[in-house]
């Protein structure tokens, strides 16, 4: 019952667009992560499914029913802000309690039903404590339960998970998704952490500016980038400018800048179009010895940042770029220092290319 | 669930009760104080035939300006090292100073006036010390001291809320960088709580401005401000020369008021070169005690000791009979009481029509319902009775609700001071929902919750003490009122203008029967403001 849907939805403050034209549409039962970087209009965009503002012009629906004149308390549609906005003036119980008991349920059975709820999350023997008596994760179930109390089938998560510290984020964020399947709920989920979204979602839509910039399952999103800024916000890439020099059946050829020349196996530009040609971090390969293999660039390795499991290696190419490896430290038979020479490449299949933007590659992989 | 919370939810019942609030707003409070003494234009001609009332006229208004502003700015040199002593000595004196700070709040006004008038003018006070009759005669010196005193609680009270929410952390990085503590002070704590000083010496500016009853008191024979000019030439029956000084008041005080709003925002205080010699001087223990010493000091002689000196008469008069005299209510006592009758009557009226009219519109204000410049407008705009002298205040409302027709006096003193409390309850309820996060009233929406439920059960709840305690605020602030009552009264007489009347001899009472009358006041404040203390403690 609870899918929704967007049709060129937007909303305006003064001169910002904060979201544009933005259509979607989301299955019941599923966990969708909006990802984009601050001021790209993740939360309008949930205010807006949750009636707490009115869009300018475009459609919400919730299930059936097209809702934009539905005020927020007939939306069914719970709304769960970055800090949780527990009521700090009544006890775990009655806040869990305040949706029935807002509708007109009557008590005993409101409260019946939110000590059960409370049990579900584990916070039953807290359900006379007052929220500021709690810990940011168990007001964080607290706040998810009052939800669930509500009746409510669709929750709307403003960064659930920003309040809390690195190692409770990664431990809440899997039983977050575990409760919201189990209960059979839909679910947006606002983040502007990319690691988060890829963990948690089953649909990833990646916002900036307002516009959707890309939507799919965080495998395709992050293997397959529509675009350039999604490439760079979802996880680590490396970007060279060149040329297409050549192409042929099996790949096109791409002169970088100091007549460096790299293979990709896209064969969809035409000879002499700019384009920039996209690598992950993690499939750019590091080695110290000379490699006959296509896509073999020399450099110096310039800084290496130790990240526990991975090591970061940035590396000076002799063009004056700079392509960054993310190696598995336990795989590396060598490990280098800044000042190495050291070789650098990516199999043809790995590189991405994209038409070069008409702002410039910076422009359009700018966050903020 | 209630059939009016189901009706909140209809967007057009809302805008229903905000619209009527703001129609209240406009036809009782704003239109009134303005345009009454626009209606009586015609009659501003008189005071430009007679140059002698135009010199006099032109005086007061000067004289009201300048005392307002030497006092506010002794006020606010005096009281930010007494906040400073409250909030960070550590002594452990600073709970009875910090109570003590709060006197001149406790007593009206107008007892007040006669207080200092008795310790600074009479044989029986400080006078006697230096042997003479009256140390500081009747006139503009009193009437400064008098207005430094009951402006000076207003002062600290701001400052110590402010330095209370200021992070310390700033002065802490400032004095790890290497700066003396005086120079950390200087430069960048009074900087930071700029905001909090130009509001503070706004209040005390308009406080002393509007200042009547007291001020009647002490202001002598020759000595005239605005409001003393007024009151003569009311009693006078000079309509135009009260017209001219009421509207010269009213526009001269809403344009002062902007501009040092608009300048407080802009203006850099000068921090000027760092001396570090001078400077780190001035940061010894030594030089700390000697501050803190002189500031006690003249806390001490200028606020405290004139504001409490009538209980000393007044307990004369616990033991001269008249005590007795005034609870059986016979001679003037009768008449004492209908006006302490009326007095609290028309508080009671003023505050609950304050709450129903003027909460919607603190809503407006805090969840900015009008949109952003509307709301900046509507914000400023209620600050208006505020920044009016009241007894012009009076004369404009008393000459619009005359030209409407005959309505009751009785009600012309409701109307008017539910005008010149309206400001301290929507202000007192503004901020308090603006510290209810927005989220969690739509979060709570989001549950399920109609907009009257929320109301009811979320902001309601978590500003309950705001509300309470801006009804006492409104209450003892509507008792105490005497430059407007003044200017509308015809018959009726509030409590503090029937005691103007007694200490100015009007009404010929005893010695005894003053202090006692205003011994009664006081009281009777001191037990509202008791309650709204008690409230706030059982708050914490």
């Amino acid at each position: 019952m609870p899918g929704v849907r967007l049709v060129q939805v937007s909303k305006g403050f003064g001169r910002i667009r904060a979201v544009d034209r933005v259509s979607l549409e989301v299955q019941d039962g599923e966990y969708v992560c909006i990802l984009g970087p601050t001021g790209s209009g993740k939360t309008t965009l949930l205010r807006l499914i949750a009636g707490l503002v009115e869009p300018d012009e475009g459609e919400v629906y919730i299930g059936n029913r097209l809702v934009n004149q539905y005020p927020p308390e007939e939306r069914d549609a719970v709304y769960v802000p970055q800090r949780y906005a527990l009521f700090p003036h009544i006890t775990v119980l009655e806040n869990v309690a305040f949706g029935s008991t807002a509708k007109g349920v009557d008590r005993e059975e409101a409260f019946e039903n939110s000590r059960r709820t409370l049990e579900l999350v584990r916070l039953g023997w807290r359900a006379d404590a007052f929220p500021e008596e709690l810990s940011g994760g168990m007001q964080q179930r607290v706040a998810l339960a009052r939800g669930l109390a509500s009746g409510a089938k669709l929750l709307l998560l403003d960064e659930p998970l920003g309040a809390l510290d690195a190692r409770l984020r990664v431990e809440l964020r899997d039983k977050l998704r575990k409760l919201v399947k189990e209960q059979g709920l839909t679910a947006f989920h606002v983040t502007h952490d990319q690691e988060e979204a890829l963990t948690v979602a089953d649909r990833i839509i990646v916002l900036r500016e307002g516009r959707v910039q890309q939507q799919g399952t965080p495998f395709h999103v992050y293997r397959r980038p529509e675009n350039l800024f999604v490439a760079n916000f979802v996880g680590g890439t490396n970007f060279l400018e060149g040329v297409v020099a050549g192409r042929e059946r099996e790949g096109s050829y791409i002169r970088l800048r100091g007549d460096l020349q790299v293979q990709v196996q896209d064969i969809s530009y035409l000879v002499d179009e700019t384009v920039v040609v996209a690598v992950r971090e993690e499939k750019t390969l590091i080695k110290a010895d000379v490699d006959e293999e296509p896509n073999t660039l020399s450099g110096e390795v310039k800084a290496v940042r130790f990240l526990g499991c991975f090591t970061r290696y940035e590396v000076g190419l002799e063009n004056g770029d700079t392509v960054a490896s993310r190696v598995p430290t336990y795989t590396l038979e060598k490990t280098f220092t800044a000042g190495s020479r050291v070789k650098v490449g990516f199999h043809p299949v790995d590189a991405m290319v994209y038409p070069y933007p008409s702002l410039g590659l910076l422009k359009e992989v700018e966050v903020s | 669930m209630g059939f009016l919370d189901t009706l909140s939810s209809n967007p057009n019942a809302r805008q229903t009760v905000y619209a009527s609030a703001f129609i209240f707003f406009t036809a009782l409070i704003l239109l009134p104080s303005m345009l009454g003494i626009f209606l009586k234009r015609e009659s501003i001609g008189e005071v430009f035939t007679d140059p002698a009332l135009m010199g006099r006229a032109q005086s007061a208004i000067v004289w009201s300006f300048t005392v307002a502003f030497l006092v506010s700015t002794l006020d606010l040199l005096a009281g930010l090292p007494l906040a400073w002593f409250i909030v960070r000595s550590g002594s452990r004196w600073v709970n009875v100073v910090d109570t003590l700070a709060d006197i001149p709040f406790i007593i009206p006004t107008a007892a007040l006036g006669f207080s200092s008038f008795l310790f600074w003018s009479s044989p029986g006070g400080i006078s006697t010390l230096f042997g003479v009759e009256a140390l500081i005669p009747p006139g503009v010196i009193l009437v400064m001291l008098l207005h430094f005193a009951f402006s000076f609680p207003v002062i600290v009270r701001v400052i110590v809320g402010e330095l209370l929410g200021y992070k310390e952390t700033y002065e802490i990085a400032a004095k790890t960088l290497g700066a003396q503590p005086f120079t950390a002070v200087r430069t960048v704590t009074l900087p930071i709580i700029k905001p909090a000083l130009v509001a503070a010496f706004l209040l005390a500016f308009g406080r002393s401005l509007s200042e009547t009853g007291a001020t009647l008191m002490v202001a002598g024979p020759v000595f005239e401000n605005g409001p003393v000019f007024i009151k003569k030439a009311k009693d006078a029956g000079l309509e135009g020369p009260l017209v001219f000084v009421s509207f010269i008041l009213i526009v001269a005080s809403v344009l002062i008021f902007a501009l040092i709003r608009f300048l407080g925002a802009r203006l850099r205080l000068p921090t000027g070169r760092v001396s570090p010699f001078l400077e780190r001087g001035l940061s010894r223990t030594r030089s700390v005690a000697a501050r803190d010493g002189v500031t006690l000091l003249i806390f001490i002689i200028f606020v405290l000791a004139p504001s409490l000196f009538v209980s000393l008469p007044a307990t004369y008069a616990l033991l001269d009979g008249t005590f007795t005299e005034a609870v059986s209510g016979r001679g003037v006592w009768g008449g004492f009481w209908q006006s302490m009758l009326l007095s609290y009557g028309i508080g009671v009226v003023a505050t609950l029509i304050n709450i129903v009219a003027g909460l919607p519109v603190a809503i407006m204000i805090a969840r900015n319902k009008l949109g952003k410049t509307s709301t900046t407008l509507l914000d400023m705009l209620v600050n208006v009775p505020i920044m009016v002298p009241s007894v012009a205040l009076g004369v404009s409302l008393s000459f619009f609700w005359n030209a409407l027709g005959s309505l009751p006096e009785l009600w012309v003193l409701i109307l008017s001071h539910t005008t010149i409390t309206y400001t301290y309850f929507v202000r007192a309820m503004a901020a308090a929902v603006e510290g209810v996060s927005a989220e969690m009233e739509e979060t709570a929406r989001t549950l399920g919750g109609r907009p009257l439920t929320v109301f009811r059960r979320i902001t309601l709840p978590l500003t309950k003490y705001s509300v309470f305690s801006g009804a006492v605020l409104v209450f003892t602030r509507s008792v105490d009122e005497t430059g407007a009552a003044i200017a509308v009264s015809r018959q009726l007489k509030t409590a503090p203008v029937l005691l103007v009347d007694w200490v100015k001899g009007v009404v010929p009472v005893t010695a005894s029967e003053r202090a006692l009358g205003v011994s009664f006041l006081v009281l009777t404040s001191f037990l509202s403001l008791l309650i709204l203390r008690l409230v706030i403690r059982g708050k914490r």
